[in-house]
């Protein structure tokens, strides 16, 4: 299969300067996405002539928060508001900022909250 | 300067199968801005990978959306086999694109469908599906299910198409194909059709390709990309480019489906033609460590799974990130400055499903 991709892991500081240079190299935004476990690991998927680079921060359980990318990549708030519904995440200085009513569901981070998400049982 | 209004849009609308709202502020007949909202049908499947096993979660995959199915069961697969390793055998790879490219027909076909019925077209509505059950007979024939088809597994596919099966099939397709033939001349070559969808809902190759758009939304803009061609499964080895379209509206995006049926039935010719004779499956032993993000072309537009294991049976992680979810952007770029009756025009032409972007 030939499906390149790379993981480049940064703090949360390095995020915008990587982001903007990828914009003007002419990167796509393919996705952001949340994993959990122990801390919350945040993957900003860019894609360039099929190679896909991953841009990963982790951010702690407790009030985290990242700073919006949305000035560089404008639909990006359909993802960091996804984000904030599913995962509690407070993405500063978003564009379009629908205040936790993007997903209209019953539970605040239903994702953060959830241990169902990480660690399967059975070996 | 006119007043502003705010007209709600949805969940319930006639273009709309699926719930999605939008504020539309708008201007005497000019919608300034669209203010999308989801969460009607949010199911949160992802969560389920802490109750089911891997294998299961391929059948949870596949209920995400009751139309792109195949891929997505196709997807979730692919990341694991790549985590584990697990080289699948040629035949199952060739399945597996014969029965993506049915599912893309058919999904096309359930839109055009939808398109001619928004443009007033009944007879013609009726004619897509009509064209479209046909094929879904000989879904059903082959995997047992018509929407869900359920026949990937990881290691391979849990059904095999007999040789001696594939020339009835084939010669079928072709009289689909040819019954296409004349139905796909009207969305060609219609004046209201053209009149309909020409120069609305326009996004420049600069927005579409910034947006983040996807699939025949992003290929109407004239960008060339299409997954399919970094050559997952049998795609590698089968003739096709990327259909682009360049008049970055909904016509474009109407045609961009329009040709892409006749490319899926080719693939299908051609995947046929070279199918291997051998096994269908392998044997999975283990469970996968690792992680891995899979990309693949759904009947919308790219797909993205990440897929992370932790070396138990269940998968720590399963993201999806579906086409239509990429679309919103765009969505709400091509909705600034519309006039009010184009709206449902320009909704419907990035083919939106709400099953797969709430999954």
């Amino acid at each position: 299969m030939n499906m390149n991709q790379e993981i480049k892991e940064l703090k949360e500081n390095e995020l915008i300067s990587n982001v903007s240079r990828l914009f003007k190299e002419g990167y796509r935004l393919v996705q952001i996405s949340c994993s959990k476990s122990d801390k919350l690991q945040l993957d900003y998927s860019f894609d360039k002539e099929y190679f896909l680079l991953n841009l990963r921060l982790f951010l702690s359980l407790e009030n985290p928060e990242v700073q919006s990318i949305t000035d560089i990549y404008w639909s990006a708030f359909t993802y960091e508001n996804e984000l904030h519904d599913l995962f509690g995440i407070h993405v500063r200085e978003i564009n379009v900022d629908f205040k936790g009513n993007f997903y209209r569901i019953q539970e605040d981070a239903p994702f953060l909250n959830s241990d169902s998400i990480q660690h399967g049982g059975k070996e | 300067m006119a007043s502003r209004t705010i007209i709600p849009f949805g969940p319930q609308h006639p273009v709309l199968p699926e719930p999605i709202h939008l504020d539309l502020v708008i201007e005497d007949e000019k919608v300034i801005e669209a203010v999308p909202s989801f969460g009607f049908v949010h199911r949160g499947l992802e969560l389920l990978v802490g109750k089911k096993d891997f294998h299961q979660m391929v059948y949870i995959a596949e209920r995400i959306c009751g139309i792109c199915s195949m891929i997505h069961g196709m997807g979730i697969c692919y990341g694991i086999e790549h985590i584990m390793k697990i080289d699948v055998p040629e035949r199952a790879k060739y399945l597996r694109v014969i029965w993506s490219e049915m599912s893309r027909i058919h999904s096309h076909l359930l839109w055009l469908g939808l398109a001619a019925d928004a443009a007033g077209y009944e007879s013609l509505f009726m004619h897509c599906w009509r064209i479209r059950e046909k094929l879904l007979e000989i879904i059903e024939a082959t995997t047992g299910g018509r929407v869900i088809f359920g026949v990937c597994k990881v290691g391979g596919t849990r059904r095999d198409i007999a040789n001696s099966d594939i020339h009835g099939i084939l010669i079928t397709l072709k009289d689909i194909e040819k019954d296409y033939q004349n139905i796909s001349k009207v969305f060609r070559d219609d004046y209201t059709i053209n009149h309909r969808f020409s120069n609305v809902g326009f996004l420049s190759k600069k927005d579409a390709f910034e947006l983040g758009a996807v699939g025949p939304t992003l290929r109407a803009s004239g960008v060339s990309v299409d997954m399919r061609k970094t050559g997952y499964s049998a795609y590698r080895h089968l003739e096709f480019e990327a259909l682009t379209e360049n008049s970055e509206d909904c016509y474009g995006r109407c045609m961009v489906r329009v040709r892409e049926i006749f490319q899926s039935f080719n693939l299908i010719y051609q995947a046929a033609e070279k199918l291997p004779n051998g096994p269908v499956d392998i044997k999975v032993t283990g469970n996968p460590e690792g992680e891995y993000f899979t990309r693949l072309e759904q009947p919308r537009g790219e797909v993205v799974y990440y897929i992370k294991g932790n070396g138990t049976q269940n998968l720590e992680r399963f993201r999806a990130r579906t086409p239509t979810f990429a679309n919103i952007g765009p969505l709400v770029r091509m909705l600034s400055g519309c006039d009010l009756a184009d709206v449902p025009v320009i909704v419907l032409s990035i083919d939106p499903c709400i099953s797969c972007a709430e999954r």
